[in-house]
């Protein structure tokens, strides 16, 4: 049903014999909010950019609405609005004149640009303060403005770099709820960046994690936990004197116990494909062993988190001695 | 009618080169009012414009004593192009307009494009100014036009104020050939003012701290301006040594080489022209060996003449300015946009 407004193929930048984007493919639909997720120098930005046609790939090809951002970055930039990270505006124009100056850049006539931009001041909450110079902004600020100037355009798609950044987390919510309006109500497709996780995941339709250049997964965050461990997406550790081998093989014999991991003397991790805290707490006490603590460690985002934006490997932790 | 292909794609072509011009005039535009809003120039603005009422006043001054002194001399003035002393005499109390111009100029030029690149990358603007549809090199040629149509208008408005009030002061009209020399003049003032203008231009895309690239400019126009001519006298001392020279073709020979040494500073090439053209009576601007004067007639050379003369040093500023753009374009153009 959704089409495909961004493709991208086996992008490739390499960066002093050092790739930045290693053989990147993603496809992002018409209407999704799509969260890029990483580390930082995980290549978010070197990305983006190449969408934009500001820096060439080394190799791959990138189509934008139909477009290759390469050979004709003019056009796609037409179409697409960019916010980017280290967002800077004319100090001593105000924000009014700041989005007015965009849009005459973007060939819209002075009197449309000016309803435009009252229009969308309004709609970022800066409608007191489109007359101020915007040296006087504050972060937040300058930041919705940063969002009205991306929108004087009136693009098909939105690329955020790191929008939330350096914002109080009531600005956070009001800044995702707003770009989520956007979405919904303009048809906007939105793809942003970020290493925040917890952020971004309310609002995105899909995201893909990204790591030293790689795309490692995508999809939704249920998805995601799929993808990463597989099957065994809980994990319930248990605090238990005394640890005898019975108990472990009774453990083991519950039905959906993938393995059990071994932390220390007394406390163990059980892998398991679905919920089975009861039955784990039944059988411990039917062995007659005392049972100090159980804790459902579901995986979700905090250990896709730890588990990539820590630069551990998948492999050390997973698997199960 | 079924319309021809390659019909529309012109029509099509057309409509964005019109667009384009539109998005560059816009810029061009914006760099134009930061220019005349910034504290910056407005006191530069200020400073030459002063210096240069001042240095009329004192030529003036000068003159009118001479007037004064004779009865014919509205006559003789005439034949000695009295309205280019405007430009050329003083009293001793402030050097003369040109003197003015070749030292304030640069300054100007520097001024002018010393953070033109490194301040919209510093402050996070390119990014943004690089997302819209603009091609990349409009940003640097709109500075580069807006920053120059600054110094032509202020040296136009200022040469032709300069030309007014003396009519005022003076009561002698200038010639058609004095009133041409001195719009030479302004013209090439203005190429004068690119050249440092292109340098700092230069300096704005290869530094990233505006501080630094308006030092190295400075820098460099203190080492033109200063010491290249004493460590050209000092090598000229040393290899135009009378004693070791026997004829006087070497001796030409080297004068000349020394001569062309100097003509590597964009300053000598300026106060060579400038003299010429202000001062019709200089026929030469190379070495004359006492043969070659005697009896020659000590007079004013024609305006066509004496452009002759200068024809080599102007094109060799604007080459000079052109490279100094060239190479900054080129770096622009491959430099990354990013700011980190």
């Amino acid at each position: 049903m959704s089409e495909t407004i961004i493709t991208i193929e086996e992008l490739t930048k390499i960066y002093d014999d050092k790739p930045a984007v290693d053989r990147l493919s993603l496809s992002i639909n018409k209407g999704e909010v799509f969260g890029l997720l990483g580390p930082n120098g995980a290549g978010k930005s070197t990305t983006i950019f190449m969408l934009l046609g500001l820096i060439e790939p080394t190799s791959g090809s990138l189509q934008v609405c139909g477009i290759n951002s390469t050979n004709n970055p003019i056009e796609v930039k037409k179409l697409v609005g960019y916010l980017p990270d280290d967002l800077g505006f004319y100090q001593n124009m105000s924000g009014l004149e700041n989005l007015i100056y965009t849009a005459s850049l973007n060939s819209i006539p002075r009197k449309e640009a000016e309803t435009r931009a009252r229009r969308l001041l309004e709609q970022v909450g800066l409608e007191n303060a489109m007359d101020k110079k915007v040296g006087k902004y504050s972060r937040g600020m300058k930041q919705r403005l940063g969002l009205a100037d991306v929108l004087i355009k009136e693009p098909e798609i939105i690329i955020l770099d790191e929008p939330t950044l350096g914002i109080d987390p009531k600005g956070v919510q009001e800044l995702l709820k707003l770009i989520k309006k956007l979405n919904k109500e303009n048809n906007i497709t939105v793809l942003l960046s970020s290493h925040h996780l917890h952020q971004v995941q309310q609002i995105c339709d899909r995201v893909g994690i990204f790591v030293d250049g790689q795309l490692l997964a995508q999809g939704n965050v249920e998805d995601l936990a799929h993808q990463l461990f597989g099957e065994q997406s809980y994990v319930i550790s248990v605090e238990v004197k005394p640890l005898h081998e019975g108990l472990l093989h009774e453990l083991q014999n519950i039905f959906g116990v993938k393995s059990i991991k071994r932390v220390n003397d007394s406390s163990i991790d059980i892998y398991c494909n679905k919920e089975i805290t009861p039955e784990i707490s039944e059988t411990i006490v039917e062995q007659h062993a005392s049972l100090y603590s159980i804790n459902n460690k579901s995986y979700g985002l905090d250990e896709i988190y730890h588990l990539y934006f820590e630069g551990r490997e998948i492999d050390e932790t997973t698997t199960i001695p | 009618m079924r319309q021809l292909p390659f019909l529309k794609k012109k029509e099509e072509l057309e409509e964005q080169v019109r667009s384009n011009n539109g998005v560059f005039s816009v810029i061009v535009r914006k760099e134009f009012t930061d220019f005349i809003k910034s504290w910056r120039i407005i006191i530069l603005l200020v400073i030459i414009a002063l210096t240069c009422l001042g240095s009329l006043y004192t030529a003036f001054t000068t003159i009118k004593d001479a007037i004064s002194q004779s009865e014919d001399a509205t006559g003789i003035a005439k034949d000695s192009y009295l309205f280019l002393k405007l430009f050329t005499t003083s009293d001793g109390t402030l050097p003369p307009f040109i003197t003015f111009v070749s030292f304030l100029g640069p300054l100007l030029g520097i001024a002018l494009g010393f953070d033109a690149i490194n301040s919209e990358r510093n402050k996070g603007t390119l990014t943004r100014l690089m997302a819209q549809p603009v091609p990349r090199d409009y940003v640097i040629n709109a500075k580069f036009v807006a920053a120059l149509l600054v110094s032509t208008i202020l040296f136009f408005s200022l040469g032709l104020l300069v030309m007014s009030l003396g009519i005022l002061l003076i009561g002698i009209p200038p010639t058609l050939e004095e009133f041409l020399r001195v719009l030479c003049f302004l013209v090439l003032c203005i190429a004068y003012i690119a050249f440092w203008l292109n340098l700092g231009i230069l300096f704005s895309v290869r530094f990233k701290q505006a501080a630094t690239s308006a030092l190295s400019s400075i820098a460099v126009w203190i080492f033109f301006s200063l010491f290249y001519n004493m460590i050209i006298d000092f090598i000229g001392k040393s290899y135009v040594n009378p004693e070791s020279i026997s004829s006087t073709e070497e001796m030409i020979n080297k004068q000349e080489t020394i001569l062309n040494l100097l003509r590597l500073s964009p300053n000598y090439l300026f106060s060579e022209s400038t003299s010429t053209l202000l001062s019709p009576s200089v026929r030469t601007l190379g070495p004359l060996t006492m043969e070659q004067t005697v009896g020659a007639i000590a007079g004013p050379l024609p305006f066509g003449q004496s452009l002759l003369l200068i024809w080599p040093r102007l094109t060799g500023l604007i080459a000079a300015t052109l490279i100094c753009f060239a190479v900054s374009y080129v770096l622009f153009m491959r430099q990354e946009i990013r700011t980190n």
